[in-house]
């Protein structure tokens, strides 16, 4: 109880605005994520970024900046792959905006059009030190639509948004099927086959046009045609939300066909192709580490991270989707099940840090305390991982956008 | 291959009832024992036999008796009772499953033991996470959806070698019901809360009705109705004799299941409770114990758009007895120790949250006088810890059910069920511990 209190105590320290101020924010232990953890270690931040790192030895501060004291210091938390935002706590139709089910392929959808930035659910995983979400449709799909990546600020989406067309969301697992079309695994195959061979033909088409003068004759611009081709030009990648180790290996022939870029999303029998996985080049989105053990994630297993990431494989944590209770899981509690099953802490927070930054393409902003960086902190009292430890405190771009102890 | 000897050993156990019981002299030592009732032993023994806790105490207490028991070396672990989950919905899932079909809103006259697969890996997912008694329960669709099975989970070749039987060998049990928009829907089934509460008032009127035709029965036989086995159902819970196993979201929700409790002086355990929060005063002055869920966040029902990691704090403060349930598979049973460490996250006491996943439970189900704790004479339902149970890397070790080990992660067969991988998700392995190893105690 009286650690409650301190720790609600040092959250009123946390200063509401800083702009024009330098903030210094002191950890007993500061994960950087670049290279070993400081003890006793300090982060400098100035206009968002972060400016200095180091031991709180080297610290000069200057005695008008603003101080924050924690235990434990990570960089703001990255959720690989989640749906708040389009999925809200209600889960009901107002709130439900993470699929459509008007048609099966609609790479043209949207996340930035369907983001709702108050909604609960970002206020709530933020309050856990979750900084930067990856979201959008839900794989519920052959093709929902596509995702993008947001920090958690809760501002009107330009404002907040870091990528917004992230990748194009792809279900080649059970939640693809239809009672109509795609009915079928080899039918959805086809089908996405025939999209992605009709996008390199509007390529073809449009490239043609383009290398002609005057623009009066261009084909009718195809928004879903557009979407598959940013896929076939690498550009965008594949999101391909797989369980079945046979889903996994048609997803890997769908990327050798096309040469596309393609990253994994849930493979809970991905322990049984590390060797394709790993030859593929393709990055796991790997599921949460306690989603329920039925229908196709019957055989999941809390060790598959740790397998994959000891195979040399890129793994991030993802929430994933939700379509009852708990309406999102927290990357930060996924994470902490893998530490317990096989995963170094270094590792495991890796999964929700520096790794996803890095497979999203956005490292050289989030991820890992550096200078240069954008000022993500997350403030902990204790190991993060631990049931019975609190978020007690977070920092998006130099500002305090959390004081609420979870 | 080790799969078809496994069968074939299972068919030979089956074969050859009863099966050889584990039920003798056993100490186990240098452990950290939290009897939950009793102050915490920092270095201690268990001694059980013949599946009942002989006694247990500190380790310069322990002295090798005239009947050796087998001596099991504990250094570094710990040993707390068998978890106790007062809602569960082990075993019911599938074509067929459940308990009440759709015919009718109320049906008490259905039993949940009679829809058991106890073939369910469920089952064995559940002793990996230390659960050794179990609610099952049917589900929420309906106003009440039958009569729930409390039992233990110890090996098992069909439902009766699971169900906990009363003083006169009768199935132990309560009955679910339901308020809310869970079972809402078209008619015959109430599409108001209005409704729901007048079907429910209805049905238990006539059962007072029934129960007077029996009671002048007692007197005179000829009087004696024609068995209604829903109102018997009825009847048991009128006597005081079934507990109603009450799910409830909304604090009205809540509100409305203690008035009819009162009305008809039924006993009730309020479960999920997401509103409870908001009603501890009235909740503590009804007397009803409560059987909490807490999620990762909040809402995916409209229901729990308030559901709090705080619950179970604030009822607890406000001096009700509080308890956890997994709803497996709304949470999974392995990880039943975190939901109360949760509740210690937001500031739930250490001792209740421990009463929580134990003895408390085991008052809801009217077992606290056989389990629940560690006490001489009840029954030797136990586990080994590799830490503190309230630790994300604490690992239970072994779980033991009535001087039996039912679970040894040491063992390649359970430690698929505790982790997952090729096949965890199949329902067909022999439900016997460490089989396959050739080591079965």
């Amino acid at each position: 109880m009286m650690r409650l209190i301190l720790a609600i105590l040092a959250c009123l320290y946390l200063p509401n605005s800083l702009h024009g101020q330098d903030l210094i924010v002191y950890g007993e232990t500061v994960h950087t994520m670049a290279g070993d953890a400081i003890s006793d270690g300090y982060v400098r931040i100035r206009n968002g970024k972060i400016v200095e790192v180091g031991p709180s030895a080297d610290c000069k501060p200057m005695g008008d900046e603003k101080i924050v004291r924690s235990t434990i210091i990570t960089p703001g938390l990255v959720d690989a792959r989640t749906c708040v935002g389009l999925a809200g706590h209600f889960n009901t139709d107002h709130d439900r905006d993470e699929l459509d089910e008007s048609s099966p392929v609609q790479p043209q959808l949207r996340a930035i059009d369907a983001f709702n930035s108050r909604e609960r659910l970002i206020e709530w995983v933020r309050e856990f030190g979750v900084t930067t979400i990856h979201t959008g449709h839900a794989p519920q799909a052959l093709i929902p639509g596509q995702t993008m990546v947001i920090k958690t600020k809760g501002n009107r989406v330009e404002e907040d948004v870091i990528i917004p067309m992230a990748m194009v969301a792809c279900s080649m697992s059970d939640t693809a099927l239809r009672d109509d079309s795609p009915g079928t695994r080899a039918k959805a195959s086809a089908m996405l086959r025939q999209k992605l061979l009709d996008a390199r033909h509007y390529q073809e088409q449009q490239s043609k046009y383009i290398t002609m003068d005057g623009e009066t004759d261009l084909p009718r611009r195809d928004l879903e045609m557009e979407a598959f081709s940013s896929v076939l030009s690498g550009d965008t990648p594949l999101l391909v939300h797989a369980h079945r180790a046979r889903d996994i290996a048609n997803a890997l022939r769908l990327q050798e066909e096309f040469g596309i870029p393609v990253v994994l999303d849930g493979a809970s029998e991905a322990y049984l192709m590390m060797d394709d996985i790993k030859e593929s080049g393709v990055p796991v989105f790997i599921h949460p580490t306690m989603i329920r053990p039925y229908g196709e994630q019957e055989n999941l297993s809390f060790e598959t991270a740790s397998k994959l990431i000891d195979a040399g494989i890129p793994v991030a944590m993802q929430s994933g989707y939700e379509s009852y209770v708990p309406r999102t899981r927290i990357v930060l509690y996924e994470a902490g099940m893998a530490a317990a099953n096989g995963c170094s802490f270094d590792d495991a927070l890796a999964m929700i840090t520096i790794v996803p930054a890095r497979i999203l393409g956005i490292d050289d902003r989030v991820g890992s305390l550096e200078v240069g960086k954008d000022a993500d902190l997350a403030l902990y009292d204790g190991d993060p991982f631990e049931w019975t430890t609190h978020c007690t405190g977070v920092i998006i771009d130099g500002e305090v956008a959390s004081t609420q102890l979870r | 291959m080790s799969m078809i000897i496994s069968l074939l050993a299972s068919l030979f156990i089956t074969a050859d009832q009863p099966a050889p019981p584990d039920s003798g002299r056993h100490v186990f030592v240098n452990a950290r024992i939290i009897p939950v009732t009793q102050t915490e032993i920092p270095n201690g023994f268990l001694l059980i036999d013949n599946g009942k806790i002989v006694e247990f105490g500190d380790m310069t207490d322990w002295k090798p008796s005239a009947a050796p028991p087998t001596i099991h070396d504990c250094s570094g672990q710990t040993i707390m009772p068998g978890l106790v989950c007062t809602h569960s919905h082990i075993g019911i899932q599938g074509r067929g499953g459940g308990g009440a079909d759709r015919s009718d809103p109320i049906q008490p006259d259905v039993r949940i033991l009679d829809t058991i697969d106890i073939q369910n890996s469920g089952f064995r997912r559940a002793v990996a996470g230390g659960l050794t008694c179990l609610n099952i329960m049917p589900g929420s669709g309906h106003l009440s959806s039958g009569q729930t099975a409390y039992v233990k989970l110890r090996p098992a070749t069909r439902v009766e070698d699971l169900l906990i039987l009363d003083d006169e060998n009768r199935p132990m049990g309560g009955l679910k019901m339901a308020n809310g928009t869970n079972p809402q829907r078209d008619a015959p089934f109430p599409g108001t809360r209005g409704k729901s509460a007048s079907l429910v008032r209805q049905a238990f009127i006539d059962a007072q009705e029934y129960q007077r035709k029996l009671d002048e029965a007692a007197a005179d036989p000829g009087k004696m109705p024609e068995r209604n086995l829903r109102m018997e159902a009825l009847c048991e819970v009128l006597r005081g004799e079934r507990v109603v196993h009450h799910h409830t979201h909304r604090h009205d929700d809540i509100l409305t299941v203690l008035r009819l409790a009162d009305e008809f002086d039924f006993r009730v355990v309020l479960h999920h409770v997401s509103d409870g929060w908001k009603i501890p005063d009235e909740i503590a002055e009804a007397g009803a114990p409560c059987s909490v869920i807490l999620v990762d966040s909040p809402g995916g029902k409209q229901e729990a758009i308030d559901i709090s990691y705080e619950t179970g704090r604030i009822l607890d403060d406000a001096g009700v007895d509080v308890a956890f349930h997994t709803d497996d598979l709304i949470t999974d049973s392995r990880w039943f120790r975190r939901m109360p460490a949760l509740a210690m996250r937001a500031g739930m006491d250490r001792q209740s949250a421990l009463e929580s996943i134990t003895i408390k439970g085991a008052m809801m189900l009217d077992l606290d006088d056989r389990i629940g704790s560690l006490e001489p004479d009840k029954d030797a339902d136990f586990i080994l810890l590799d830490g503190d149970p309230f630790s994300i890397y604490t690992t239970n070790l072994q779980t033991w059910v009535e001087g039996r080990k039912v679970f040894d992660r040491s063992s390649p067969s359970d430690r698929l069920y505790a982790v997952g991988g090729p096949g965890a998700g199949q329902p067909l392995r022999p439900y016997l511990c460490c089989i396959d190893e050739g080591h079965h105690e």
